[in-house]
């Protein structure tokens, strides 16, 4: 596991002569491939705002069940690359890709990829809680009634198997029928990662799940999230770094664009490899 | 904290050394005060000023309409004569004799052609509509005396409600000294009086202004915007919708929505000439009618809506889109049962305006011929019709003076359905708006 500047360096010319040599490779990364394929491949992945290159070929595997965090200073990239994966980025005009990103052996790009099934198995939970100004359970059973869930008993287990995953159900259980926006911020997060669960995806994507919350909600979030572990491939886009080293298993350092380091959570944290991670993650700079 | 506090103190204050930047904070803060002062006092003025405006406007409209709501009547005693009326067809009789007879028996002193013909003009022609109407509805009446209440001509009625003066010399007057004694007489024998015109509300148009109404017009104006909401609302909601959620963006969407900017700003008798080309000629559609006045005002109004509607999804914050999208919803899906609902107040409050704005709207009516002196009330979409501020045009450019205040009253029949337009609008947003 030599993962240094030069390495990177030498990616181009990787490409050029087209041998597949993996760089930014998680020590588990040959394991995992022997047991099974990791969740999402991307490969020489670039995402374009117009002419703006906010990710820049990017390769990294990232392993299934386990949760990655994604950390960088603003504007590095790090949400854009999130929201990628389950194609959100489609919603603004301007923005298309090259290279291959993978889900399942699928490409997440592919012609024939139906996005909204895609989102179906990858699930996002945003910065700002967004809940629909409807009812908590309407919150909760919208998702599994687009899908053609429509028995009543049916929905009302999803909703309650969903609300206790995501450590609500005790707080709700009695005001199903009110409207989701009287709920506190950290509630109304929480209402929004169970909306989530609800449709049954296999990977989380938490776009800085917490930022918006005080302390005592960003706990129970990151509670849940150890909660979750095990049970999904999770993401999170966090600018806290704190909250990276606690919760995650893996974390990739974006900057500019670039995926600087990627590596096990400890090791990034502990010994980075590269000096501007270690520039960032000893505050620096932001 | 000292760098801020330096620079300012090198300049106002002199050499009184170090300041601190509180102290630099309280010395503007009453000018800052000041300034808000001065523009709460400007917009106090503003809202005033425009206030006295509208009340100047409704107090000329009111004080000149409102008497058009009550109208001269004369009781007359019309002796039903078995000879002069036909049991098997009443409708063909000579009304009009019979009403001259009734007026002659009541002054029986007038004998020569010309003081008769001034008599007879002191009631309404309608009189003998009116009686024929009671005939009509009742033939067993025919034989006997019934009393009616026959409408006075307009000239009585003006001078009743004292807009003709007596004091001016006769030459000057559109009532003759006799016909003024004929009418005191009337009055002593409490055989003349105003009472609620019925006809106002009930009544067409017409040439003599004790006979006309406003019902014709506001009927005619009902059908045009039943047309134009049948026809803008959904298509202008569709427009909306795609441009703002599926269109791609591009220079062709990109000409299109200047174009309906565009549109918008088009003075409206553009809309109908291209009707009276478009609608008319082209399609031969018949002319002064409701159908085609629909579809004039639908093109008018198309822009609005569409621009209305347009802010009001764009006012959707995007983080409801991406939550429907983000647990797999698609576009459809998400637009229907989440961005819909949220900008539908504000859709409706657009659609309400524009249709507020073509019920107020003349010009492209004239040019397909709805300016026509139509005395029918309208039944259905193909008969010629009037709206209302086509009625109140013709009205006001009406020589009699009975007309003036039928104007005033027509255009406050107008501003209370515009009114109840706009309060809708306020209601309906109230009703349905979702916060967040």
């Amino acid at each position: 596991m030599q993962m240094t500047v030069e390495e990177k360096d030498t990616d181009k010319v990787a490409s050029k002569s087209g041998a597949t040599r993996d760089i930014f490779l998680p020590p588990e990364r040959q394991r995992v491939r022997d047991g099974g394929n990791p969740h999402v491949m991307a490969k020489n992945f670039s995402i374009f705002y117009g002419d703006f290159e906010a990710v820049k070929k990017v390769s990294a595997d990232i392993l299934s069940k386990y949760v990655t965090a994604i950390i960088g200073p603003s504007g590095c990239g790090k949400s854009t690359f999130l929201r990628a994966i389950n194609r959100m980025n489609d919603l603004i005009p301007s923005c298309y890709t090259t290279g291959t990103l993978m889900f399942d052996g699928e490409d997440i790009y592919g012609r024939y990829t139906d996005e909204v099934q895609l989102r179906k198995k990858i699930g996002m939970v945003f910065q700002k809680p967004n809940p629909f100004p409807k009812s908590i359970f309407d919150n909760i059973a919208y998702g599994p009634r687009l899908h053609g869930v429509k028995d009543k008993k049916v929905l009302e287990e999803i909703v309650e198997k969903s609300l206790r995953k995501a450590a609500l159900w005790d707080e709700v259980k009695d005001r199903m029928e009110r409207n989701a926006l009287g709920l506190s911020g950290g509630q109304q997060q929480r209402l929004c990662v169970a909306r989530t669960l609800a449709v049954g995806p296999e990977i989380l994507l938490l776009d800085e799940p917490t930022s918006a919350l005080d302390p005592k909600a960003t706990a129970k979030i990151e509670d849940l999230i150890e909660e979750l572990r095990g049970s999904y491939t999770i993401l999170i886009v966090t600018h806290n770094m704190q909250q990276a080293s606690r919760v995650s298993d893996y974390t990739m350092f974006y900057y500019e664009g670039d995926l600087v380091e990627y590596a096990p959570t400890k090791q990034l944290f502990t010994n980075p490899r590269d000096q501007v991670t270690e520039d960032y993650i000893t505050g620096r700079f932001s | 904290m000292s760098s801020v506090a330096k620079k300012p103190s090198t300049g106002a204050s002199g050499g009184s050394g170090r300041e601190r930047a509180i102290d630099i904070v309280n010395r503007r803060l009453a000018k800052r005060y000041r300034v808000e002062k001065r523009f709460r006092f400007y917009g106090l003025c503003s809202i005033i000023a425009s206030v006295v405006f509208l009340a100047v406007l409704l107090t000329s409209i009111v004080g000149n309409g409102y008497t058009a709501f009550f109208q001269t009547y004369i009781k007359l005693d019309v002796a039903l004569d078995a000879t002069m009326l036909d049991r098997a067809d009443p409708g063909g009789s000579d009304y009009q004799g019979i009403i001259k007879k009734s007026i002659n028996k009541l002054y029986p002193e007038v004998e020569d052609r010309r003081s008769k013909r001034e008599l007879y003009a002191l009631f309404s022609s309608g009189a003998a509509f009116q009686l024929r109407n009671t005939v009509m509805e009742n033939p067993d009446l025919i034989g006997t005396t019934v009393t009616l209440w026959v409408p006075a001509d307009d000239d009585v009625d003006m001078l009743m409600k004292g807009h003709i003066k007596r004091d001016v010399p006769e030459s000057g007057r559109r009532l003759s000294d006799k016909q003024l004694g004929w009418i005191d007489r009337l009055a002593v024998e409490d055989r003349i009086e105003k009472r609620f015109n019925v006809t106002f509300f009930t009544a067409g148009d017409s040439r003599e202004p004790e006979l006309s109404g406003i019902w014709g017009a506001v009927k005619g104006s009902f059908f045009t915007l039943l047309i134009t909401l049948v026809l803008s609302f959904p298509i202008g909601l569709a427009a909306a919708v795609y441009l703002e959620e599926f269109a791609p963006k591009n220079l062709a969407t990109d000409f299109i929505e200047v174009n309906i900017n565009n549109l918008a700003a088009v003075p409206s008798i553009v809309f109908g000439l291209l009707g009276l080309a478009v609608f008319l000629n082209f399609f031969g559609m018949p002319r002064s009618t409701p159908l085609v006045g629909g579809l004039v005002l639908t093109l008018m109004t198309l822009p609005t809506i569409i621009i209305a509607s347009r802010a009001a999804l764009k006012a959707v914050p995007p983080s409801i889109r991406e939550a429907a999208l983000g647990v797999g919803s698609s576009k459809m899906q998400m637009v229907s049962s989440h961005v819909l609902p949220l900008a539908l107040p504000g859709m409706l409050t657009g659609t309400i305006i524009g249709m507020a704005q073509a019920l107020g709207e003349t010009a492209p009516l004239l040019m397909i011929g709805m300016v026509a002196f139509i005395v029918d009330v309208p039944g259905g979409f193909t008969d010629p019709a009037a709206v209302m501020p086509v009625q109140i045009y013709l009205w006001a450019d009406s020589p009699e003076r009975a007309f003036l205040e039928r104007t005033s009253a027509a255009i406050m029949v107008l501003l209370a359905f515009l009114i109840l337009m706009n309060a809708t609008a306020v209601v309906m947003r109230k009703r349905f708006e979702k916060r967040w």
